[in-house]
């Protein structure tokens, strides 16, 4: 034991207070360029090419008038769910339950999609669909808040499982009371009533992205609630001492959470599939995680990752189609950029000192 | 009665990987450390335990079945060993939110283990597999004879793969290690109060990174074993989507105890498969499949209402540790 204190450290590891903005985006940078560069070593060991791969991608996701059309698609409900889960992450509560309120927001609009299209007329078919997505996926998301504010149960595995939950009660409704051809196991189409109008070649669900992107800051930065939120984010006591009402705020958050992800779930079946299928979530629940912490829960450089991560998918379908590499290598190459730039915070937080010669 | 025992027997079988799940994550958990990248490292495990196994069996000129497990189950380690290794080398040294890094890891894992096999099955130009002599290895009981034949019991017992007894025997050396040895002490006390632990001159950086590699590693051996024998060494996505998942649930349901997790993951093998083994026609087998899950959410809220002092999980789970931020 006496031994050890003898001397310095070789590293020392103290806590930094202020570091330059750019600074902080150069560290970012260098980060983010070291995960392309682990994604090109990955590349190079299938025997590929990484800068011609890279390339491959870019042409593919960014070089077609269809291509750029996908990755907005792509990019729309990617960016809607983290735009959802940044309030909550902001609070430290773990909702990671967002793939299934996609999917219950998915159910409950295609039920007036398949049941009302002719007792609606018109857009106001369209606007119920909207508004009972947001309703499902927000009680959705509601029920584990309540019990994680009554019984302080954990959430993050609580809203995991409703994800299961959620996605088998759509299985069973594409296979059963909603099928169309008996035996198809398929929801039929929805009628042209249900869909989501264009705008530019896509549909008009990129515009309420936008849209959600501003409110959303301003709903975080300028709004009392935003307020609480990160109090409370940062230590309950203190919301507490400060005499909110720390239930209510847990589950008014994760009801606006499940909400737009409900939103996005009905962008994706009436946009984009124009039909129910079990898998309407696609992974976006998780993705969209990522996609939310890169950013910082910054909404405006939400726009910029979920952009990146839509080419980066896009792109690698192409590989799968050209190179005959499996498409699920844009996960990795996520998974790592996420990696890298969860490491690097630490160089933003913490200074290094070595021992210096002649120190004892 | 013979259905009971088929049922009984297909419990255990699908309750194993489950088993190998949570009893890594109670190790890792132990040291304070919560990894939720179990997922993406079972799915890695299963992933180069199975490419390990078929690598070795197409090449070596006369495969022994014996090697070919041993290969499986160090691959599948040392993949959860490595996966686990990235997640200790952000939470401890980097300090990164453990949350955040474990779905990262998931996110890492599940692509990597996906992706490793979908390459080998386009290069290869047909499913990666073992021969049928290797498969009957895997899944063939290992008990000597006379114990099987023992009426009732020899079959609820010992009629079981080598997998089955190899998880038991690591979670009776993980329950015997916490609560008899020195080390294991240690450990709980660094996932009880670091600052103590540290202050008492326990190496805590070093029991944080070696209990969750060696828990990932375990975690990670479950994946393999759901491909080898539930999956019929072939890769299934479908197969291991989860398994993960439900082994980190288990956790909370067994009080952090490694002995709960055997009776705990055959109770959830037989709610797994229920639905094939038990059919009931009133309910559509689709709503049937999701009962494990809402199980385990009723289970979470259970052991959140009945806060028992000797039931908690330990009080540093979670907790980032840095000695120079106190």
């Amino acid at each position: 034991m006496s031994k050890r204190n003898e001397k310095t450290p070789f590293i020392r590891i103290s806590k930094r207070y202020a570091m330059s903005k750019p600074k902080m985006f150069a560290i970012r940078i260098a980060a983010f360029v070291l995960a392309l560069a682990i994604g090109g070593l990955i590349f190079g060991m299938l025997g590929a090419n990484p800068i011609n791969t890279y390339i491959v991608m870019i042409q593919g996701s960014l070089g077609k008038a269809s291509g750029v059309k996908q990755v907005i698609k792509n990019g729309v409900p990617l960016l809607t769910v983290a735009l959802a889960l940044a309030p909550c992450f902001k609070m430290k509560y773990w909702n990671i339950g967002a793939e299934g309120q996609i999917t219950i927001g998915a159910i409950c609009c295609s039920y007036f999609a398949l049941y009302w299209v002719n007792k609606l007329p018109g857009a106001s078919l369209l606007i119920v669909m909207g508004i009972v997505s947001i309703i499902g996926g927000g009680i959705w998301a509601a029920i584990p808040a309540l019990f994680k504010t009554k019984y302080n149960t954990n959430e993050t595995l609580f809203t995991l499982m409703m994800n299961y939950i959620a996605i088998g009660i759509a299985a069973w409704l594409c296979g059963g009371p909603w099928e169309g051809k008996p035996g198809s196991q398929i929801v039929p189409m929805f009628s042209e009533k249900a869909v989501l109008p264009k705008l530019g070649g896509v549909h008009i669900g990129w515009v309420f992205a936008l849209v959600l992107v501003i409110l959303m800051y301003v709903y975080m930065t300028y709004s009392k609630q935003g307020y609480q939120i990160a109090v409370l984010g940062e230590s309950e006591n203190t919301a507490r001492y400060a005499g909110m009402n720390v239930s209510m705020i847990i589950i008014r958050t994760a009801f606006i959470s499940g909400a737009l992800s409900g939103f996005a779930g009905f962008m994706v079946a009436s946009g984009t599939d124009m039909t129910l299928f079990s898998n309407v979530a696609n992974n976006v629940g998780f993705t969209a995680i990522t996609v939310c912490w890169l950013a910082q829960l910054n909404p405006f450089v939400m726009v910029v990752i979920a952009a990146l991560i839509s080419i980066l998918t896009k792109g690698s379908s192409v590989l799968q189609t050209q190179m005959a590499i499996p498409s699920t290598i844009s996960s990795i190459i996520t998974g790592v950029i996420l990696l890298c730039l969860l490491g690097c915070e630490f160089f933003i937080n913490y200074e290094i000192s070595f021992r210096k010669k002649g120190e004892n | 009665m013979g259905t009971l025992i088929g049922f009984i027997k297909a419990a255990v079988l699908n309750g194993v990987p489950i088993m190998f799940g949570t009893s890594g994550e109670i190790l890792t958990e132990k040291s304070g450390n919560m990894n939720l990248g179990l997922e993406g490292l079972m799915y890695m495990g299963g992933a180069f335990g199975l490419i390990a196994a078929f690598l070795y069996s197409n090449s070596a000129s006369n495969p022994s079945a014996v090697a070919c497990i041993v290969i499986a189950l160090i691959a599948s380690f040392v993949a959860g060993m490595l996966g686990a290794l990235i997640f200790s080398f952000l939470t401890i040294s980097l300090r990164a939110n453990q949350n955040v890094t474990g779905l990262a890891l998931t996110i890492f894992g599940t692509a990597v283990g996906q992706f490793a096999c979908e390459f080998l099955r386009v290069k290869n130009g047909s499913y990666i597999s073992v021969s049928n002599e290797m498969k009957s290895a895997f899944i063939n009981p290992v008990m000597p004879e006379f114990l099987q034949k023992i009426p009732v019991l020899g079959d609820i017992l010992f009629s079981y793969n080598v997998f089955v007894y190899i998880g038991i025997i690591i979670v009776i050396g993980m329950h015997f290690f916490m609560n008899n040895t020195k080390r294991g002490l240690y450990l709980r006390a660094v996932g009880e109060s670091p600052a103590v632990a540290d202050a008492a001159g326990i190496d805590v950086e070093k029991y944080k990174y070696l209990a969750t590699m060696i828990g990932g590693g375990i975690s990670a051996i479950g994946g393999m074993v759901s491909i080898m024998t539930l999956s019929g060494c072939v890769w299934s996505k479908e197969g291991l989507a989860g398994t993960g998942w439900i082994s980190v649930a288990l956790v909370i349901f067994c009080l952090w105890k490694p002995l709960n997790s055997i009776w705990g993951s055959v109770l959830f093998g037989g709610l797994l498969i229920a639905y094939i083994r038990v059919p009931l026609t009133f309910i559509p087998t689709q709503i049937y499949k999701i009962v494990p899950y809402v199980v385990t959410i009723v289970v979470l809220i259970l052991v959140s209402i009945r806060q028992k002092k000797e039931n908690q999980p330990p009080a540093a789970l979670g907790v980032p540790y840095f000695r120079e931020d106190r």
